[in-house]
């Protein structure tokens, strides 16, 4: 086994990302991009053995890595992986390589520093989910708002400062409440490693001030309604890049939370405000399903729909049963293959004709045949078609919620109908009808590199619609484990 | 009478003499003479600080002056920091007409007047060691002999500078009239023998505050810190917006942490209110700032906000938070201004926050470092600005002031906003004329270490707070 394999996927991204911005001027674009892409896939393989050495038999925390940081307030470096963060962090890695080779031709402008700017996010985002300390967990989870202010704010659209800018304050104003909920919770453990914080024995009046505190942290960045606003803006105003980032990964983060913090951490106050946060994901299921349907921006429609999926992931987390968290976590890995296919469909639709809005399109299909077979794959996966990857998650998810509440499962499963509805009826819009406008005539199909991209994508939506069995079983032991952490009193 | 501990200031105190001389004879033409030999006796005066560096306290020179571990950190910040000012404000000085000895001699002397608050073990010593840095203050601001601003800036400084030394040297004297004494440990233990609720001495603790409040430019002290830094000469604003910072804690922590402890709980309670009001002040007018100076100017009321909330938290870790937060903060604030020094070349002065624009597509690098500095100001982790607040927040907590620490969270959210404007303003906006920047090698050089130690300093952030730790220690 590699020694400290999670500190090298952790910085080797980030130092490839440092050198990068060192390789400087656009004189040396194509430089950039190939060390890019070097360093991303470098990365992607050292996440394989992680895999590949991974013991499913187990909710420990595996490739543990501890040492002392701030010995003062007893912080550590302290690295692990359980069978939560693990699909996560391929996720992130997998995600890494697609966005390299989705920006090698779009960016012209300052490309060292955008490359740079992913792969430093990329390291970051894999430090989130390793993280064993709270306080590094923190670190690792602000600093990622950096490059993501950036990239959104130098490389995005005419109201990307606007968006950019909201995008910050929204996601900081969420998590600083989240530092203070820390170190109320150090006070009392007088240790910030997150498996002591387990065993904490904590009232439950302060659970509950404590569970906003986090929830206000992780339902910004999942996003859950009413605190969704950001998102849309984000998505439409970020390069495609970006976009893809935000949505395959940035999003998951959240949910990444309520599993890693808000449930065994505070189980009391979880049950006590399951109703609350049930109630706001089926809002967000329904409500959000509907708003995705006016869209006439492709971006915004997505995003909507991105934060419509998420809801799934938020219900399924506060079902507390085996069934719904499975159902989070896979819905979370299939949503970022989908969402990220789906915007990189659009982006490869705004590359060739500088518009997002679903009337400037129709008839796609006639210029752009391969493409349109990508995005059909893309668009029965987004509505949940059995086969593809987001029918398991939602199938679980709901299965759950009907085992919890027959009328949580039925009010979910609308959104089977209004899924379909928004996605495929902007499918038809856009892709199928009669190529009337001149611009459209004039589309030439996808480049070779846009299709190994979109191709990677379709075969692991297609392989674990398929096959999950690789996904879940590495998941079974430690949702097992949280669904028991969940159930039990740390009343004291 | 054993003057040895004392070297380190008698040496400073002898060659700033020296060198005032010196630069009487060789005249206006070789001013770089009388740089070098600053600089030299500055890292001269840290190096013997450093050789006898003392763990256990000395109290020497009939009880005036105390040698410990909190005044050598303190002396070699204080030093460190204005070498660094040094290097960044010569050729903004040489570009203005300006490059003369007065400016480094004042700004020495002022350093001996902080080196002797550091090591204050008594009123007197304390209140000349403020006078001297004081006066050295006001006379620089006035620098700029033909700048109406700047003269207006000297006058306001000066005379409500002058107001709040009599009103700490009001407080001082109530503190004589109950104790009889004017040594601070003696101060210390009358008081601690007292019963409490003596209402001459609240009342001498209310004066004291208030003239600490307004040298360390707390609100409702905090009038002159924007029209001062403003109005003054970049480098002296520079100046101003570093050292002086470090010693007003040295003054605040021998004051009341070495004297009035037995009163913690009376000027905590105050503390607090300056500390909620200097941060939510600080940075919500800070948002309508369009002057870069000011704009800082703001933001240091802001950072002393936050550093007051680890006093105010109390107890020996609260202290040394807010000295972890301080030394971090100054670093921070020398680069900023550095930045704002550096930048103004002949013929450009670096005003308004606008002045920016573009700058990382005219220089990259300088772009990023500044972009780290104010990320760092905001508190954005990986950047040593979040070590620091999170330092003096989980003081808060632990002193049970958690409605202080979510106001702090929350304000430092507000704060983040002007700071990512600098951001964007660098980053996102065309730039509008396309002069190139040119930077001294030395400031440069100087300047990416500055930018670069707030990420590099993650790795051993332990190793400092620790350090702080100790520093405190040696208080009574």
């Amino acid at each position: 086994m590699i020694p400290h394999i999670l500190s090298l996927c952790i910085w080797i991204p980030i130092a490839g990302g440092v050198g990068i911005l060192m390789a400087g001027n656009d004189d040396r674009a194509q430089l950039a991009r190939v060390l890019a892409l070097a360093f991303s896939v470098a990365t992607f393989l050292l996440t394989l053995p992680l895999y590949i050495g991974f013991d499913a038999g187990t909710a420990a925390m595996q490739f543990v890595e501890r040492y002392r940081w701030i010995p003062s307030f007893n912080i550590h470096y302290h690295l692990g992986i359980d069978g939560i963060s693990l699909p996560l962090i391929l996720l992130t890695s997998f995600t890494g390589m697609l966005v390299v080779l989705a920006g090698w031709r779009v960016i012209q402008r300052r490309v060292a520093q955008y490359f740079g700017a992913f792969l430093i996010m990329e390291g970051l985002m894999i430090g989130v989910f390793s993280s064993l300390d709270a306080i590094l967990f923190y670190v690792f989870w602000e600093a990622m708002l950096i490059p993501m202010f950036l990239i959104i704010g130098i490389w995005g659209g005419p109201n990307r400062i606007y968006a950019t800018i909201k995008f910050f304050l929204y996601t900081f104003l969420g998590s600083v409440l989240m530092l203070v909920a820390l170190l109320y919770l150090y006070f009392q453990a007088h240790t910030f490693e997150i498996s002591a914080l387990y065993s904490l024995k904590i009232g439950m009046r302060e659970q509950v001030l404590l569970f906003i505190a986090f929830l206000l942290a992780f339902a910004v960045k999942i996003p859950m309604w009413p605190v969704h606003t950001w998102l849309p803006d984000a998505h439409v105003e970020a390069p495609t890049g970006g976009s893809v980032v935000l949505a395959a990964i940035m999003l998951k983060m959240g949910g990444y939370g309520f599993l890693r913090f808000s449930l065994p951490i505070l189980p009391d106050a979880s049950r006590e405000l399951s109703g609350l946060m049930i109630a706001l994901s089926l809002i967000a299921i329904v409500y959000i399903g509907f708003v995705a349907l006016v869209q006439d921006d492709m971006k915004k429609l997505i995003a909507y729909s991105s934060i419509a999926h998420m809801g799934f992931v938020t219900l399924g987390v506060f079902i507390f049963s085996r069934l719904g968290a499975e159902g989070a976590i896979t819905q979370m890995v299939s949503h970022g293959f989908v969402s990220g296919a789906l915007f990189l469909c659009v982006g490869v639709l705004y590359d060739r004709l500088h518009s997002r809005q679903i009337s400037d399109y129709g008839g796609v299909a006639s210029r752009m045949p391969v493409f349109a077979a990508f995005m059909m794959l893309f668009a029965m996966a987004n509505a949940a078609l059995p086969g593809t990857s987001g029918f398991v998650g939602e199938f679980l998810v709901i299965l759950g919620a009907f085992k919890a509440n027959a009328w949580y499962g039925i009010i979910a499963a609308t959104s089977l109908i209004t899924g379909a509805a928004y996605t495929l009826w902007m499918y038809k819009r856009v892709i199928f009808g009669t190529a009337s406008s001149p611009k459209v005539q004039a589309l030439k199909d996808i480049t070779l590199r846009e299709g190994l991209v979109l191709g990677l994508l379709a075969v692991a939506v297609l392989g674990i619609g398929v096959w999950p069995r690789p996904l879940l079983h590495v998941m079974h032991q430690s949702v097992a484990h949280l669904v028991r952490q969940a159930a039990a009193s740390k009343l004291g | 009478m054993n003057f040895m501990p004392a070297l380190p200031l008698i040496f400073l105190f002898g060659s700033t003499c020296a060198i005032l001389l010196i630069g009487l004879y060789v005249g206006e033409r070789r001013t770089s003479v009388v740089y070098v030999l600053s600089q030299v006796a500055l890292i001269t005066t840290v190096a013997l600080v450093i050789r006898d560096a003392q763990a256990a306290p000395i109290v020497a020179l009939h009880g005036m002056f105390v040698r410990d571990r909190l005044a050598d950190l303190l002396d070699i910040a204080i030093c460190l920091l204005v070498v660094a000012v040094f290097v960044y404000s010569r050729r903004y000085l040489s570009d203005r007409d300006m490059y003369r000895t007065e400016y480094f001699v004042l700004a020495l002397f002022g350093v001996v007047g902080m080196m002797v608050i550091n090591s204050a073990a008594h009123f007197l010593s304390l209140y000349l060691g403020l006078e001297l840095m004081a006066l050295s203050l006001y006379a620089m601001v006035a620098f700029q002999r033909d700048s109406a601003r700047a003269t207006e800036a000297a006058m306001k400084y000066f005379v409500l500078g002058a107001l709040a030394s009599g009103m700490l040297l009001y407080g001082m004297s109530m503190l004589y009239g109950v104790t009889g004494s004017l040594s601070i440990a003696k101060v210390a233990s009358t008081i601690s023998a007292m019963p409490p609720g003596n209402i001459v001495l609240v009342f001498g603790l209310v004066f004291v505050i208030v003239g600490l409040l307004f040298k360390i430019g707390a609100v409702p002290f905090h009038m002159w810190i924007p029209d001062v830094y403003d109005g003054a000469p970049t480098v002296v604003t520079l100046y101003i917006g570093t050292a002086p910072k470090v010693a007003a804690l040295a003054l605040i922590l021998r004051l009341l942490v070495g004297g009035l402890q037995a009163l913690s709980p009376s000027w905590r309670e105050m503390l607090v209110i300056a500390a909620f009001l200097s941060m939510g002040v600080g940075n919500v007018v800070a948002i309508s700032q369009t002057n870069l100076k000011r704009m800082l100017a703001y933001s240091a009321i802001a950072h002393m906000g936050f550093a007051l909330l680890g006093l105010a938290a109390g107890g020996r870790e609260g202290y040394a938070d807010a000295l972890f937060y301080l030394l971090i903060y100054s670093v921070m604030s020398l680069g900023a201004f550095g930045l704002v020094a550096l930048l103004s070349g002949p013929g450009r002065e670096i005003e308004y926050i606008d002045d920016l624009k573009g700058l990382s597509q005219r220089n990259p690098w300088i772009a990023f470092l500044m972009l780290l500095l104010m990320f760092a100001m905001a508190g954005v982790p990986p950047t040593a600005g979040f070590y620091a607040k999170l330092a003096v927040i989980q003081a808060a907590v632990d002193a049970h002031l958690i409605w202080l620490a979510v106001a702090a969270v929350l304000f430092s959210v507000v704060g983040a906003y002007y700071y990512l404007r600098v951001v964007k303003v660098m980053y996102f906006d065309a730039p509008e004329d396309d002069r190139p920047f040119v930077l001294p090698l030395d400031g440069k050089f100087l300047f990416g270490l500055n930018g670069l130690s707030m990420l590099l300093l993650t790795p051993w952030i332990g190793t400092i707070i620790a350090f702080c730790h100790s520093a405190i220690q040696g208080l009574p």
